[in-house]
């Protein structure tokens, strides 16, 4: 597999149709397969449209092939073989987490980076070694956004933007650090034994006094963050790599990054890309932090 | 942690800590910062020592960091006793520093991490399988003993060329018993020259008897293995096999590792 070179590649087009799909119930397979037939043909005018090209000038569609839900990604599969067909273009079939990284180095101008994949459906850590993006650390069990968004439905917290941005928000308002089980297995991570320990805690927890539920947010945050923050900077040890991207629908949570590597490891360039703009307000696609080292370990390597 | 060939240089802010501490090791030799710890080379009196220093990681909150760092190092003497104890070669332990952290250790410094010895030898050739069978034999043997590593790399284990220099150097009681260990070990290497396994780094380990915990720690070494060393499969299949031959329940380890390989991304994380 090639590696895509930033002389020779360029995101012309980004247009998304995601500001309009909240989820109260979280992210059904159904109600996600109805969206994108519903915005795909939209989406794609608008990205002819914006990169100013014809059909003529494509040379090929590319579409994810997955991992993912079955149902969306059928719906858009189809829509790129009918392309493909009419258009008479080969398809190339593309990774999702590949996808999201490739679209986060080219956009950021990261050169190559530890990649830290947090979303709802995966949690991965991943370097490019040998000519294949390699998984050096992952979950074993559920992913970190998962685990977010079952403990808010514990909770009950509104879904409205996204639980994992209503947490954070009350974790800012949370004082107390609750012990909380911290389960890191070499390079990766195990979030099943946090939840269930949460899960049957908070009920009591809360009628006893104990904490607040913004306690609880806040420590559940605090731990599941500090997770994976180690077990990316193990991957960046053993890689000697001295770029981290963070991409997927958890990096955005503010809390994760800017504070994370940056104090720790010397002349670090943290990228945010977030694939799904959650947050209209948010300026988040693409963000690129070059971060001055508080203090570097090493002048050279 | 792999001694590599970085050349580092302090430049910076001291780290929290005792301040005596940090005035003691600013004055030693940086081996190695790896994500967690500091390694440094200095004397104990009068022996070669390593000093590792688990540094304060300012990403964590306070508490959750001081928990964290002093639980691993305590973690770490400890499970590097026991397995001097039962026969499994591990560094020695001189003094050990519970308020900053620090532990003052055997310096192994003829040492080879597994992975600079697997980079440079090819895949397939007699050498390698002898030590994947060594690797598996002495893991049977770590998890005989209950004892969960948590952290096994080819980075955490080493080749030592040098044999029996590590009795010299100041242990007590557990000579006597790890003589006969040692014994075991030495038959087994004969085959690579006189080099021996010695494993490192239980600052992520514990004690367990279950099947589950067990799987779960080769699946660590499964994945860490084949992510640096892409086209390791065989070698791990004669790690597993060794392993299987020589613990005790092996079996029923094994039949929990193909479980324990299900689960995450092959799992559909829908609803």
């Amino acid at each position: 597999m090639t590696r895509m070179n930033e002389s020779n590649s360029a995101v012309i087009a980004l247009p998304s149709s995601s500001n309009s799909f909240i989820s109260v119930e979280g992210f059904l397979p159904r109600d996600t397969a109805r969206h994108h037939r519903k915005h795909i043909l939209a989406v794609l005018k608008e990205s002819l449209q914006e990169a100013n090209l014809q059909p003529s000038d494509i040379d090929c569609i590319a579409f994810t092939k997955g991992p993912g839900m079955g149902a969306p990604l059928a719906a858009v599969a189809v829509v790129a073989r009918t392309l493909a067909q009419l258009w008479n273009r080969p398809m190339v079939a593309v990774n999702h987490c590949v996808g999201h990284i490739e679209m986060g180095r080219l956009v950021t101008g990261a050169g190559n980076p530890t990649v830290l994949y947090v979303s709802g459906g995966n949690t991965q850590v991943i370097s490019y070694l040998e000519r294949r993006y390699r998984i050096f650390g992952e979950t074993i069990d559920i992913a970190v956004g998962n685990c977010l968004d079952r403990f808010a439905r514990v909770l009950k917290i509104s879904n409205d933007p996204s639980p994992g941005y209503n947490i954070e928000q009350m974790a800012k308002r949370g004082k107390k650090l609750l012990e909380l089980p911290y389960t890191v297995k070499g390079m990766d991570v195990s979030f099943s034994g946090i939840l269930s320990y949460i899960e049957d805690a908070t009920p009591t927890m809360l009628a006893a006094g104990e904490c607040t539920a913004e306690d609880l947010c806040f420590s559940l945050q605090e731990t599941v963050f500090a997770m994976l923050v180690e077990v990316t900077e193990r991957a960046m040890a053993h890689c000697s790599s001295q770029e981290v991207m963070i991409v997927g629908g958890v990096a955005c949570e503010s809390h994760i990054a800017p504070s994370s590597f940056t104090r720790d490891v010397g002349k670090c360039i943290i990228v945010h890309i977030n694939m799904i703009p959650l947050y209209p307000s948010s300026t988040f696609s693409g963000k690129s932090i070059h971060t001055p080292p508080k203090y570097s370990y090493f002048d050279a390597i | 942690m792999a001694l590599s060939s970085l050349r580092p240089s302090i430049t910076t802010e001291v780290a929290e800590g005792s301040p005596d501490t940090q005035r003691f090791l600013s004055g030693l030799d940086l081996l190695r910062q790896g994500a967690e710890a500091r390694l440094y080379r200095g004397t104990f009196l009068g022996r070669p020592a390593v000093i590792k220093e688990r540094f304060p990681r300012k990403y964590r909150h306070s508490a959750l960091d001081s928990r964290l760092s002093n639980r691993r190092t305590v973690q770490e003497v400890r499970t590097a006793l026991r397995c001097r104890r039962a026969g499994i070669a591990a560094p020695a332990i001189y003094f050990v520093d519970l308020v900053s952290n620090v532990i003052f250790m055997e310096d192994l410094a003829d040492a080879e991490t597994l992975r600079e010895h697997i980079g440079s030898s090819p895949f397939g050739s007699r050498n390698l399988e002898a030590l994947a069978e060594i690797v598996g034999r002495t893991l049977a043997h770590l998890h005989d003993q209950d004892i969960i590593h948590g952290d096994l790399t080819t980075s955490n284990m080493l080749l030592r060329r040098t044999l029996g220099t590590s009795r010299g150097n100041g242990e007590t009681s557990e000579r006597a018993n790890s003589n006969d260990g040692e014994a075991t070990a030495e038959e087994d290497v004969k085959d690579l020259n006189g080099a021996k396994l010695v494993l490192i780094d239980f600052g992520l380990s514990f004690s367990s008897s279950l099947a589950e915990d067990k799987a779960v720690d080769l699946y660590v070494l499964e994945r860490a293995l084949l992510s640096t060393h892409p086209g390791a499969e065989d070698l791990f299949g004669t790690m597993l096999h060794m392993y299987g031959r020589s613990s005790c329940h092996g079996t029923a380890v094994l039949t929990k590792l193909k479980e324990v390989r299900q689960r995450g991304r092959k799992r559909a994380m829908v609803g």
